[in-house]
């Protein structure tokens, strides 16, 4: 069940995507180069000044949180019940976000500051920081848009590429997809404990075991203070508090789940297979990163509240570094992907999501060429579909 | 013994550190001490930390700083070093400086010395560009370079240089407690113009009769009470009683060598005690195989061949938790006990101790210890 190659699947059908943009290895080293010097360009001018601004960064976030909080405790008044949910909602997006999700990428480790440290920070979901760092730092980042290793393609549930075997069970995508919005953090906690392949019986429930109960611990303290805690702190209105808590850790997962979404899977975007990334240059990892992202535009405010995951195609280029300054590259980037025909995929959010909402509903649908081939031949780890999705 | 917390200061910060344990809970995952920090840069449940109350440029190239820590501080005895936190453009540095201050001064607060080496990150820093109101890391005072009690009735105190520190504070904390026993504050440093506390020394001397001060400026002869560097003749010039001395050393390698030497010949090797800050790293070029690669926290040491350290470890028989294995997921970040290592992507070498590091990307040049 773990076939890494597809004898059946004859290679003039399936090309190579680098050979199909018209690029060998000596252009993808090329490329490879520039991208290197572009990165070389930003630690060269890191410093002071990203600090200072994940600093106020974080500053901002706590004083949202606690401010937020605070006007639950006057939740009786409709506006600042308003106020207070918002303010609170916005704060978990940026300790999500633009704070969480790029500290624990290790953008900050160069300041050998302990609160800035990829392995030192826990941010506010219920997954816990570890087992994201695991799914999400090396398994997606280093395997992005790989069908059968990043795990991101579809988190085990939906179908998100045509080369993900189709199953009746994704009949369900588009409702499915609704589902893991409204509940992605737990969405994300639960990824790390890999249901599709407890099912597939790839792995023991005892191999799972020590990471569900992680998960279910964090979970169990992050409610605990956000459906127990806070509303029992204010009093009477312990239902208006819990339903602002609610609101807040919803509302972020819409946000998050929207976000990330349209940063891989427009319709556009490629999935690669195993073999044409087996022993892959620098180059290649760069063309894949490019290919397999895509961006949002936006202003200000919105960069920052993605986390600058609106600059999708940038992060997964330099995941490591500051993520303020993907704006100040994207032109250069951009200029890179013409001069080598590559497609630079960005569009609005509405556009963007709209693409992705077609797509899960595409590929929901019953594919009239559902070859049997495929089937068997599907690289690994989604050879099984999950039956319930 | 000479701490400046009595034990009674210490059962609040128990208490303080139990209740925030209890406020941890309803502000998860960040504890309560990274909201009180944005409020109050020095407050920390558990870190101790100082603000920078006083700043001093005695010479061209020194600071003396003096440091109000936070309520963690333990105090220190003379003779004893805290590692020192900066940030300098973005970046923390931690460094071990000697407290310089007497151990028994009222206000809590304590002064550490500074000299600027000209390849010396910190030290640059610190006297170029540290401000008062500039909040530090700290630890709590470490170190055995510090006096018995009861005190020697005869002591030496030698220096070389930026090596006046433990000694400064250990003759201040004397005359402090009105120590009568004989003293001999042996000091060396380049010039009359490089030397720290200049006054002060005189002041000491002057005001206690069994206190003696002993200048010898290396690159102005003439210009000290004595010339040249450490010699049999000179320590008899010093202090002729020497050999009823307990001696303190501390300064650079040749001068602590040599009163070791000195006092090997002479059979009394048990009353020297050094304080060896300084010492020369010997770093090997680039690429070098070689040194002793040495895994701490299992116990393990292996030849170094120079690939990579995750490299190595695996084939030591390590299992160190790791990723993608080029440089982006940061999934093998381990500490950098001691020693050189080099990033075989970016040729970036990194030296200090207890920065992180990634594995995968890092190769030993030369002795190196990982926290793995």
């Amino acid at each position: 069940m773990t076939t890494t190659s597809t004898p059946d699947r004859p290679l003039a059908l399936a090309p190579r995507t680098a050979e199909r943009y018209g690029l060998d290895a000596e252009a993808l080293d090329a490329l490879g180069r520039e991208l290197d010097a572009i990165r070389d360009g930003i630690i060269a001018g890191l410093g002071a000044e990203d600090v200072a601004y994940i600093r106020r960064m974080i500053k901002l976030q706590r004083g949202l949180e606690v401010g937020g909080r605070g006007l639950l405790f006057a939740g009786f008044l409709p506006p600042a019940w308003l106020a207070g949910t918002a303010m609170l909602t916005v704060s978990k997006i940026l300790d999500n976000m633009e704070i969480g999700h790029n500290v624990m990428h290790g953008q900050y480790d160069w300041t050998r500051d302990p609160a800035l440290s990829a392995t030192g920070f826990e941010w506010d979901t219920v997954c816990p920081g570890d087992q994201w760092r695991h799914t999400h730092n090396h398994l997606h980042h280093t395997y992005t848009n790989i069908v059968g290793k990043d795990r991101d393609v579809g988190y085990g549930v939906l179908r998100m590429s045509e080369d993900q075997p189709w199953h009746p069970a994704h009949r369900a995508n588009l409702p499915a997809a609704a589902a893991l919005m409204l509940f992605f953090e737990e969405g994300v906690m639960l990824h790390d404990v890999e249901f599709d392949r407890l099912q597939s019986g790839e792995k023991t429930f005892a191999e799972a075991w020590p990471t569900l109960r992680d998960g279910l611990r964090k979970t169990a303290r992050s409610f605990g203070k956000d459906y127990l805690f806070w509303p029992l702190l204010t009093g009477p209105l312990f239902l208006s508090t819990l339903a602002g808590n609610a609101v807040a850790n919803i509302g972020r997962n819409i946000w998050a789940f929207t976000i990330i979404f349209c940063g891989h899977f427009p319709e556009g975007t490629h999935e690669f297979t195993v073999e044409e990334c087996e022993g892959e240059s620098k180059g290649h990892w760069y063309f894949r990163q490019m290919l397999g992202s895509a961006n949002i535009g936006g202003g200000r405010v919105f960069h920052v509240m993605s986390g600058n995951l609106s600059h999708q195609i940038e992060h997964h280029l330099f995941p490591d570094l500051p993520a303020r300054h993907y704006k100040a590259i994207a032109p250069q980037v951009q200029e890179i992907c013409e001069r080598y025909g590559l497609p630079y995929a960005t569009g609005s959010l509405g556009s963007q999501f709209g693409s992705v909402v077609r797509k899960i509903w595409r590929l929901g649908r019953k594919p009239v060429d559902a070859v049997a081939s495929r089937v068997t031949g599907s690289p690994a780890g989604f050879d099984v579909a999950p039956a319930a999705a | 013994m000479f701490t400046q917390s009595p034990p009674s200061t210490l059962a609040p910060v128990g208490l303080l550190r139990r209740s925030i344990g209890l406020l941890d809970a309803l502000v998860s995952p960040h504890p309560f001490d990274r909201y009180a920090e944005l409020v109050a840069p020095t407050f920390s449940s558990t870190e101790v930390r100082g603000r920078i109350v006083a700043i001093e440029h005695e010479t061209a190239d020194s600071v003396t700083l003096t440091v109000a820590p936070n309520r963690n501080w333990r105090g220190f005895e003379a003779g004893q070093h805290v590692a020192l936190t900066v940030e300098i453009d973005g970046v923390r540095h931690t460094r071990c400086y000697s407290m310089s201050s007497s151990a028994h001064r009222t206000d809590g607060r304590f002064q550490l010395t500074v000299k600027a080496h000209p390849q010396g990150t910190v030290s640059r820093h610190l006297v170029a560009r540290a401000r008062v109101g500039d909040v530090v890391g700290l630890t709590v005072a470490q170190g055995d370079f510090t006096l018995p009690t009861p005190r020697p009735a005869r002591l030496l105190l030698v220096s070389g240089g930026s090596g006046i520190t433990p000694v400064l504070s250990m003759l201040r904390t004397l005359c402090d407690e009105g120590h009568d026993g004989d003293v001999t504050f042996l000091h060396y440093c380049l010039t009359a113009a490089d030397q720290v506390a200049a006054a002060e020394l005189d002041a000491l001397a002057a005001r206690h009769p069994n206190v003696r001060v002993v200048r010898v400026f290396t690159d102005e002869p003439g210009a000290g009470d004595l010339d040249g560097f450490f010699s049999a003749e000179q320590l008899e010039a010093a202090e002729p009683h020497w050999r009823d001395a307990t001696v303190y050393v501390c300064g650079p390698a040749p001068l602590m060598d040599a009163v070791q030497a000195h006092h090997d010949a002479a059979g009394l090797a048990g009353q020297v005690r050094v304080e060896a800050f300084t010492l020369p790293q010997v770093i090997a070029e680039a690429g070098a195989v070689g040194g002793t690669l040495r895994f701490d926290a299992s116990g393990l040491s292996v030849a170094s061949d120079g690939r990579t350290l995750l490299e190595q470890a695996e084939e030591a028989g390590l299992q160190p938790a790791h990723g993608c294995r080029m440089g982006i997921c940061h999934t093998c970040t381990r500490s950098l006990r001691c020693g050189t290592v080099r990033n075989v992507v970016t040729g970036e070498v990194t030296d200090e101790a207890d920065v992180h590091i990634r594995l995968c990307v890092n190769a030993p040049v030369g002795d190196v210890a990982i926290d793995l």
